[in-house]
C-alpha cells in the first residue's frame, strides 16, 4: 500500500458527463447477427459530430468547478486521462485547461493506461495536492469509445466520464482515506498507434485480466484498513459488462443494494477510462455525510487502482450545485445503426 | 483561419470571454480595443456567463465548406443576459425544437476540423439549457 500524503486530501467538487445519444445493443445485432445475438448491456452513449474527449472533458470540469466553487486559476494540474484523445501529439489537457480559465500557472498533461488512465491521474493528483505542490488538481477520465463494426465489444464501447477535484481535506464533499494499485504487464487489450480499432484477447480480458486486478486490489486495499465488504454503504467498480463488475463484487462479498447505484454499463455502455470515475459520480450524487464508498477502476494492460471515500457534512451541500449523473443518463436519444455509422465516421464517402 | 488567428481568438471562442467597458460599463463581446457603446478604451476581459435566449434562426441545409460533416444545423443569433448578441450554431437540440426566445446556454464543442490532418477548432455553441440552475 501506498503512504499517506502529507496533508490529507478529498474529492471537493465532482462532474459527470454523458452524451446524449444512445444506440440500443438490439441494432448492432439486428445488423451483424440478423437479431440473434443478444446484447450484453441495454444500450451504449454515443458522442455526437461536434463532441470528443475534450469538449466532454471541459463540461465535466466546469461541473466540477461548479461543484467546487473555486476559481479555476487555483488549479495547478489539469490531467485528462483517455484511449481517445483527439491528437495522437498535442495535448487535451492544454485545451481544456484554456476552455475552463485555468491557464498559464498549472500543469497539463494527457495520461493513458486503458480504462485505469483516469483514476491514475486522481492518483498523482492525490500525491500533488497531498504534498502541497498545489492546493488544487483536476483528475479527468473520459472516453469515447470505439469497437470494431461486428466486434464483441461494438456492443459496448461508449462514451462519457468524470471530472474530479482533489483538494485540502477540510474542504471536501467526500475524504479519500486510501488508495493503493496493484498492476502487472497483462496483454488483453490493446492498440497500435496508427490503427484505428483496439484489438483483444476474448477471454483471457476476464481472467487474469480483469478478475486478476480488480479482485486483488479490491481485498488488498480493504485488508490495509481492516474493513469489510459490510463497512461499505456503495462499491463502484469499472464496469466493461455488467457480468464482469457483478461476478467480481459476488466474489468478494458485496451485494446488490452497494453496486447498484454505480452499476452504468447498462444504460450508456462501457466508458473506458471514465466507466469507474462516472459510477462514482451517480453515487456521491446521492450520498450521504458518513456514506463509505469504496471504487476499483481497471485497465488493461493491466491494472486496477482502488479506493477508500468517506463522504462529508459537505456533500449534501454540493450535490446540487450542476447537474446530476442521472440528469445526463436521463437526456436520451436513441439513433439507428445507420445515424451511429454517420456519427462515429465509419461511412467510407470515397 | 489560420493558427495565429485561432490562437489569437482561443478565449473569446472555447469560454466566451468578453470585457466590460471601464468608461461605461457595458459588456462588450467579441473583445476589441475600442469600446463600441462609447468610443473609450475597451476591456479588462470578463467571461460572460453563457447564458441568453433565441433571437432568431435559421437551419442550414446547404453549409459552407469545412461545415458539411455536422449539417443540417441551426445558426441563431443568441441575445446573452449581459446583452450582447452572438451568432453560433445551437447544438443539442432537433432543429423542428428551436423556437425564438428558447433559453440558452454555451457549450464549447468542435465547430470543424481543417483535414484529416489538421488542426480540430473548437468553440462555442449553445443548447437548451438542461437545467434552471446551469
Amino acid at each position: 500500500m501506498f503512504n499517506q500524503p502529507n496533508r490529507a486530501v478529498g474529492i471537493v467538487g465532482y462532474g459527470a458527463y454523458v452524451p446524449r445519444f444512445r444506440l440500443p445493443g438490439s441494432e448492432i445485432s439486428r445488423v451483424w447477427t440478423e437479431g440473434n445475438s443478444r446484447s450484453p448491456i441495454r444500450e451504449k452513449a454515443v458522442p455526437g459530430k461536434d463532441e470528443d474527449t475534450a469538449t466532454m472533458s471541459i463540461e465535466a470540469a466546469r461541473n466540477a468547478l461548479a461543484r467546487a466553487q473555486i476559481d479555476p486559476q487555483l488549479l495547478r494540474a489539469v490531467w485528462v486521462g483517455s484511449e481517445s484523445h483527439p491528437y495522437a501529439v498535442k495535448p487535451t489537457g492544454t485545451i481544456v485547461a484554456e476552455a475552463i480559465g485555468a491557464t498559464p500557472v498549472t500543469l497539463a498533461a494527457d495520461w493513458q493506461f486503458a480504462c485505469k488512465a483516469g483514476t491514475e491521474a486522481t492518483q498523482a493528483a492525490i500525491g500533488f495536492v497531498g504534498s502541497g505542490m498545489g492546493d488544487y488538481a483536476l483528475s479527468i477520465g473520459m472516453d469515447t469509445a470505439q469497437g470494431r463494426p461486428g466486434d464483441a465489444l461494438e456492443y459496448t464501447a461508449g462514451a462519457g466520464g468524470a471530472a474530479y477535484i482533489i483538494g485540502p481535506a477540510e474542504q471536501a464533499c467526500a475524504l479519500i482515506q486510501r488508495t493503493g494499485s496493484y498492476v502487472s504487464d497483462t496483454t488483453d487489450f490493446w492498440r497500435r498507434p496508427t490503427t484505428h480499432y483496439p484489438s483483444h484477447a476474448e477471454r483471457f480480458s476476464g481472467d487474469p485480466g480483469y478478475f486478476g486486478h480488480v479482485v486483488p486490489a479490491a481485498a488488498a486495499l480493504m485488508a490495509e484498513m481492516g474493513t469489510t465488504p459490510a463497512d461499505y454503504r456503495y462499491v463502484v467498480f469499472h464496469q466493461p459488462n455488467a457480468k464482469f463488475p457483478t461476478r467480481a463484487l459476488e466474489q468478494l462479498g458485496f451485494t446488490k443494494e452497494q453496486w447498484q447505484t454505480g452499476l452504468l454499463v447498462r444504460e450508456i455502455g462501457n466508458t473506458y477510462a471514465g466507466a469507474a470515475m462516472i459510477g462514482l459520480t451517480a453515487v456521491l450524487d446521492v450520498a450521504a455525510p458518513g456514506d463509505r464508498i469504496l471504487m476499483v477502476s481497471y485497465g488493461s494492460g493491466a491494472g486496477s487502482d482502488g479506493f477508500d471515500l468517506l463522504a462529508t457534512d459537505k456533500i449534501t451541500e454540493v450535490q446540487t450545485r450542476a447537474p446530476s449523473t442521472r440528469s445526463y443518463i436521463e437526456r436520451r436519444v436513441q439513433i439507428d445503426y445507420a445515424q451511429y455509422v454517420r456519427m462515429r465516421r465509419k461511412l467510407a464517402t470515397h | 483561419m489560420g493558427i495565429p488567428n485561432l490562437w489569437r481568438t482561443k478565449g473569446q471562442r472555447y469560454s466566451l470571454a468578453g470585457e466590460i467597458c471601464p468608461s461605461c460599463s457595458q459588456h462588450i463581446f467579441p473583445p476589441r480595443d475600442v469600446c463600441p457603446h462609447c468610443a473609450k478604451p475597451a476591456g479588462p476581459i470578463h467571461t460572460l456567463s453563457g447564458r441568453g435566449e433565441v433571437y432568431s434562426y435559421t437551419t442550414m441545409y446547404n453549409v459552407p465548406q469545412g461545415f458539411q460533416e455536422q449539417s443540417p444545423y441551426t445558426v441563431a443569433l443568441v441575445k446573452l443576459e449581459e446583452g450582447p448578441m452572438v451568432t453560433a450554431q445551437l447544438t443539442d437540440v432537433e432543429n423542428e425544437e428551436v423556437a425564438i426566445g428558447m433559453k440558452v446556454e454555451m457549450v464549447t464543442r468542435k465547430l470543424r476540423e481543417e483535414s484529416e490532418e489538421g488542426q480540430i477548432v473548437y468553440g462555442y455553441k449553445f443548447r437548451p439549457r438542461l437545467t434552471e440552475a446551469a
